[in-house]
């Protein structure tokens, strides 16, 4: 399987550790990646809240370069990122007006078929739960945890399209494929305040510390997820919650690739797990790390 | 295209139509937005009594509120409205209106996406050094979350150096929109 991959900003800087073990992970399981040549930024939350146009052209632009690998399929880890591009497809497949001015200010046609897919809707395929359970080294040691899975990649659902809006259950599934123990809670979907963090850090902090508290009423050993701004919200903040709180949560973020990785029998360091800001140690010393 | 009610229709919500497609007419103040969002606790007004505002012409309490600005773009009031109105896209016109204004409520969020949006510009992705000085250099605040900054540094999770993507291309992109944006004025 080969499919284009737009890795996003965050997966080259922040959220490193995603793009290492989504790779990695890949890799095991055959399928092919295939960098999107020369990919721009998909303008994210400050585009699509100054611009319309400006929102609907990054994301195209970038189509438009798939189109020229010959690739009809492309891979967004990023939640943001891919709920940038499946909303300027909507808008421009409702709104042939508006697709007109998005050629106009590229100056070149719309690309034609290119579907946007995440890389849990690719891993949590009937015939891919098969290769994830073969590729299981050694047994998982047992690991309660929760899966997050942030706003943007089940709203608004007529736009994404991904799993169920309010109970998404694909990332649990693959986990759980892999031996780990996701538990049933209520704060799969709730917000962490995105981008709110950088200007409105009491605001996000609250929001934040309601999911960690939570996560831990289950006794969650780590908060497996798939978005990478929620990663730096709940990795890098469980300091700044002590403050707030009082609190000393110290429990461990990983991305679902991460966890997948360790399953497969990986080394840590490859899957970019000594880069959190909150010790992953307590999973890796099960994993006999 | 707009065949709502006849009689007066406020300036404000005419604008929202015509900039964005939405029409807060259809709000029949269910609050089922409001109820939702995870944010109604700091905000001066809910989302519901924003359209309500709206939809009433009174600008002035619409675009001093700071209800648009701490929208975090979750998307649960759009899809949870049963009139399908597009909640957020309301948040995100409102916002461009004021900005257009040069009267934001909130002018630290601003000033995060006036600096996100020259960081994009310049190096095609975004260089996240360059994103926290020019948001450093808008807001003031040279050391909030200084601590934390240096740790990500240390961790290697902060790029030193910028890549160049595309500038060109991407400086084309923007002339174009603000050349399209301006001419619809």
């Amino acid at each position: 399987m080969k499919y284009a991959y737009y890795p996003g900003c965050s997966l080259q800087s922040t959220a490193m550790g995603y793009d290492l073990s989504l790779r990695e992970v890949c890799l095991k399981l055959g399928i092919e990646l295939v960098e999107v040549p020369g990919w721009i930024c998909c303008g994210s939350t400050a585009a699509h809240s100054t611009s319309h146009l400006l929102a609907l052209a990054l994301p195209i632009k970038n189509l438009q370069l798939v189109q020229k690998t010959g690739i009809k399929e492309m891979v967004v880890p990023c939640a943001a990122c891919f709920s940038r591009f499946k909303f300027a497809l909507d808008q421009c497949e409702k709104e042939p007006e508006l697709k007109k001015q998005v050629e106009h200010i590229l100056d070149e046609p719309f690309p034609q078929g290119i579907s946007v897919l995440h890389p849990l809707e690719i891993f949590s395929r009937p015939e891919m739960l098969g290769q994830i359970n073969q590729q299981i080294k050694n047994h998982t040691p047992e690991l309660k945890l929760v899966c997050y899975y942030g706003c943007l990649l089940t709203r608004p659902p007529k736009v994404t399209k991904f799993d169920q809006c309010e109970n998404p259950t694909s990332m649990d599934k693959i986990l759980s494929t892999a031996g780990f123990f996701p538990q049933d809670w209520s704060y799969k979907t709730d917000c962490c305040g995105a981008s709110l963090v950088f200007t409105e850090t009491e605001l996000s902090l609250k929001l934040i510390d309601k999911l960690i508290t939570q996560a831990k009423l289950l006794d969650a050993e780590a908060i497996a997820l798939a978005c990478t701004l929620c990663h730096t919200n709940l990795d890098t903040r469980q300091k700044d919650l002590k403050k707030i709180s009082g609190n000393d949560y110290h429990l461990p973020i990983l991305f679902f690739t991460q966890l997948l990785g360790l399953g497969f029998g990986i080394e840590p360091k490859k899957l970019g797990l000594k880069k959190h800001l909150t010790s992953t140690e307590p999973v890796l010393k099960k994993f006999n790390r | 295209m707009w065949s709502v009610s006849e009689g007066w229709v406020s300036g404000l919500a005419k604008e929202i139509y015509f900039r964005s497609g939405e029409n807060v007419y259809l709000c029949f103040q269910c609050q089922k937005c409001s109820s939702g969002c995870p944010v109604n606790f700091a905000m001066d007004y809910t989302p519901a009594q924003l359209l309500d505002a709206i939809r009433l012409g009174e600008e002035d309490l619409v675009l001093s509120s700071k209800t648009a600005w701490l929208c975090a773009c979750c998307e649960t009031c759009t899809t949870r409205c049963p009139q399908e109105l597009d909640l957020a896209k309301v948040m995100d016109t409102v916002k461009m209106i004021a900005m257009e204004r040069r009267i934001p409520a909130l002018p630290k969020v601003f000033a995060f996406y006036d600096s996100f949006l020259s960081d994009l510009k310049i190096f095609g992705r975004i260089y996240e050094l360059g994103l926290i000085m020019w948001l450093k250099l808008r807001t003031k605040e040279f050391t909030k979350d200084l601590g934390l900054g240096m740790e990500m540094m240390k961790k290697g999770n902060l790029k030193i150096l910028p890549h160049f993507v595309r500038p060109r291309e991407v400086q084309r992109i923007f002339s174009k929109v603000m050349e399209l944006e301006r001419g619809k004025k």
